[in-house]
């Protein structure tokens, strides 16, 4: 009996805490990431990817835009374009540095706007 | 109690919230250039033959649709059957989990006959895994896996036509009707009918060279859809009913049945199926799914061979639970779930009964890990409780890597367990004078225990530019242990075949080297050489397992036009296959007449086709198979006296009827 309280407790807690805070454990998130070709789709999906928080993560070359499954309990978007921007591709709020991006293959090398 | 509960709560609220994935996870094809799909990211060996690779032959049926793919051997059909069976890694269709949209279905009673019971228009794609398959399906298959698609409803044309005729005197109608019921709705309808009218001998031994049939077969789908809510389901009718008559020319059933006038044989079979496919997908979590599929079948066999009579009558029903999802995100992936098989038999050979009831059930989970890179494993497990089989464990391994580019390195491991349905499998051994004698008695299984093997398999491919055109190279090594095999010995004697668990050691090896080619554009080369060494020890020595050519060479060529406006094209295919010497049955202890040798010739079987396609909607094809006639020797031993003590229909390592001539359309409306 006792027991069972505790679950119902726990319950209650964890309903409150995503009341509060209202943040979605799987948010649909979309933003522009600048890149060429499938080497490209491979190493920024990877970087998603190794963020932790973030749970599925689909780069389409045609447009740039990047769909990504994530836990905004975990992580927000500003950490995931760091980790982007980090192995070389600009994202819409942070840049790449200029030697991330020049260690990039040649054929990944976008036009910077 | 109540803490374990709460802990088991907590456990379900954790998974619910935090992992999340794609349904029935099917490889979906459509209208590609390439209609054999070979891939370098995914994990297992798995070849794709889409809709197009099956047009390159005129398949009747599944069975026959493998004919241009080296991964697949298609054995000669018997004179009496006239089924062709079809071998993997060397090992027969017993040893190979035969799937319809995942759904097991050539098992049990329809071992011998079932691909035959697919006709080859339904078909969508063939996915070909060669070794240890996944354990999502359940633990029989031990050399490989093969899975049909059909047609899906939601993406059928309105109507399709196909007509077919042969110098064999075989002809086959095929008509599809689609219709979109709603939205969410819609549904297909195939029929299909064969026959062959008139009797064969091109080889004047008195004896059929391939059966007279017919066949009329049914299958209504129906298609639910609904992408914003994440469902789908599937739910298919099928009525299938097939006899065949053979023997000699004058066999006249009604007059002979029974008796010993003239050697014949009659087979046949009704089937019903029933099967219901339930799929959801969380609208936002697409990599979380569930999928629940349900299928009943009832196939009913009666036959005689000669004064042999054979009756299986098998009840089935299986289910399967399956849960996709990941874990953190989608480089680690899971399925787990729950399968459980009923089969009644109803099996009598003359005056035996062999009526019995099997179960099992069964559980699994299977591991997938892929940095989305150069690197996968897939780790699966289950355990299933089998009322014959007992309980027991089935590992599978699959690895593969991409050391560099276009190159990929993988490696399966797995276990297979199953028990031998030794007179569905090898009823073709029931048309000779030979007495069926087991020499066990305490297994569960017709007194011999269930068989058990290992396969290991190591395989590497290379895509590479030469002359500037894409060329690939690759070969792949397999290996199956048996630790436990029914021996069916043919080796003994003429007159008898024996069963026993095996004693000492029983493997295949198979090695398979390909090399594929661009020679210039819609021109392409296949080309594969294959060795197998597939040895067991029987109770007179070590032999090669009988009817298996130990070297084989396979080569295809095919040749398209380019596609002119209103879709004007020609096709061009032509596949060569070249058999090495195969072991042969004991038959030394014959009198001179009715003796084989040792080892068979080798000989090569050359098929060509040529399709025209006067639009997107209207084709013909002309075809001839075996053009170079090459026909066996002997086919019939003692064909003097079917009822004598050295009459034996089933020794056939090639072709029995010679060269045969086709022709065919197909119709569309879109």
């Amino acid at each position: 009996m006792k027991n069972i309280i505790v679950v119902l407790l726990l319950t209650f807690v964890g309903f409150t805490v995503q009341a509060q805070e209202v943040k979605n454990k799987n948010a649909k998130v979309e933003f522009h990431v600048s890149g060429n070709c499938e080497m490209c789709k491979k190493r920024i999906e990877k970087a998603a990817l190794s963020v932790s928080g973030v749970k599925s993560a689909d780069w389409h070359m045609d447009c740039g835009t990047l769909y990504l499954i994530a836990n905004e309990q975990k992580t927000d978007v500003l950490t995931i374009q760091k980790a982007i921007a980090k192995v070389g591709h600009d994202t819409d709020e942070v840049k790449a540095l200029k030697e991330d991006y020049e260690k990039l293959h040649t054929c990944c090398q976008y036009e910077r706007k | 109690m109540q803490k374990q509960i709460s802990i088991l709560l907590l456990f379900f609220f954790c998974a619910f919230n935090s992992f999340a994935q794609d349904t029935l996870q099917e490889i979906k094809v459509k209208g590609n250039s390439k209609s054999l799909k070979k891939s370098y990211s995914l994990t297992a060996n798995t070849t794709v033959l889409t809709s197009k690779e099956l047009l390159k032959a005129a398949c009747c049926n599944l069975a026959e649709s493998f004919e241009t793919n080296p991964s697949i051997d298609v054995n000669f059909s018997d004179a009496l059957t006239g089924t062709k069976q079809i071998k993997m890694l060397g090992l027969t269709s017993p040893y190979l989990m035969i799937t319809e949209e995942n759904i097991p279905s050539v098992r049990g009673a329809s071992q011998a006959y079932g691909l035959s019971f697919t006709p080859g228009t339904w078909v969508e794609s063939i996915q070909i895994t060669k070794g240890a398959g996944s354990v999502v399906n359940g633990f029989e298959s031990i050399s490989g896996q093969i899975n049909t698609e059909l047609i899906k409803p939601i993406s059928d044309i309105p109507f399709f036509l196909n007509a077919y005729g042969s110098t064999d005197s075989r002809f086959e109608l095929n008509t599809h009707f689609n219709k979109k019921i709603s939205e969410k709705w819609s549904s297909s309808l195939f029929v299909h009918g064969n026959t062959r009218v008139s009797k064969n001998d091109m080889n004047d031994d008195g004896f059929l060279d391939n059966p007279l049939a017919k066949q009329i077969n049914v299958l209504n789908r129906w298609q639910y859809t609904n992408a914003e809510k994440g469902w789908v389901s599937f739910i298919n009718f099928r009525y299938m009913n097939d006899q065949k008559q053979t023997g000699e020319l004058n066999f006249d059933p009604d007059r002979d049945k029974g008796t010993t006038n003239y050697w014949g044989s009659e087979i046949n079979t009704e089937r019903f199926d029933v099967s219901t496919k339930l799929g959801y997908v969380f609208p936002d979590m697409p990599y979380q799914s569930i999928g629940f599929q349900n299928a009943f079948n009832s196939h009913d066999q009666n036959s005689y061979f000669g004064l042999n009579k054979y009756n299986i009558k098998q009840k089935s029903y299986y289910s399967n639970l399956i849960f996709n999802s990941i874990i953190n995100n989608t480089k680690h992936k899971f399925s787990t779930g729950l399968n459980f098989t009923y089969d009644k038999y109803g099996e009598f050979v003359n005056a035996n009964d062999y009526s019995r009831i099997d179960n099992s059930v069964g559980a699994f989970f299977e591991y997938t890990y892929d940095n989305t890179d150069d690197f996968s494993v897939v780790l699966g497990g289950r355990i299933d409780n089998h009322n014959r089989l007992g309980t027991f464990a089935t590992p599978r391994l699959h690895v593969r890597y991409n050391p560099w580019e276009k190159g990929v390195l993988r490696f399966s491991a797995g276990r297979g367990k199953r028990s031998a349905n030794v007179f569905a499998e090898n009823q073709q051994l029931l048309a000779s004078s030979r007495t069926f004698d087991f020499l066990d008695t305490n297994g569960k299984i017709y007194g011999l225990n269930p068989e058990i093997a290992w396969n290991y398999g190591l395989s590497f491919m290379q895509g590479f530019l030469l002359f500037g055109k894409s060329a690939d190279v690759g070969f792949d090594f397999y290996r199956t242990d048996f630790q436990n095999q029914a021996v069916v010995d043919v080796m003994q004697s003429p007159q008898q075949v024996l069963f026993y668990n095996l004693i000492g050691k029983s493997y295949a090896n198979s090695l398979q080297v390909e090399f594929n080619y661009e020679l210039a554009k819609h021109f392409n080369l296949r080309t594969a050489y294959k060795y197998y060494d597939i040895q067991a020890d029987y109770l007179s020595g070590t032999y090669q397992r009988p009817l298996q050519a130990k070297h084989r060479f396979f080569g295809n060529l095919g040749y398209e036009t380019h596609i002119l406006d209103k879709g004007k094209q020609w096709k061009f295919d032509y596949t060569f296959n070249w058999l090495g010497k195969q072991q042969l049955p004991n038959t030394s202890t014959n009198p001179v007449e009715d003796r084989l040798p040792e080892l068979s010739p080798s000989f090569s079987v050359m098929n060509i086709q040529v399709t025209r396609t006067f639009s997107s909607t209207f084709e013909i094809y002309i075809g001839g198979e075996n053009i170079g006639n090459y026909k066996q020797d002997n086919v019939i031993l003692g064909n003097e006296n079917p009822f004598g003590p050295t009459f034996d229909a089933s020794i056939v390592y090639g072709p029995v009827f010679g060269q045969m001539y086709y022709a065919g359309l197909r119709f569309k409306i879109k």
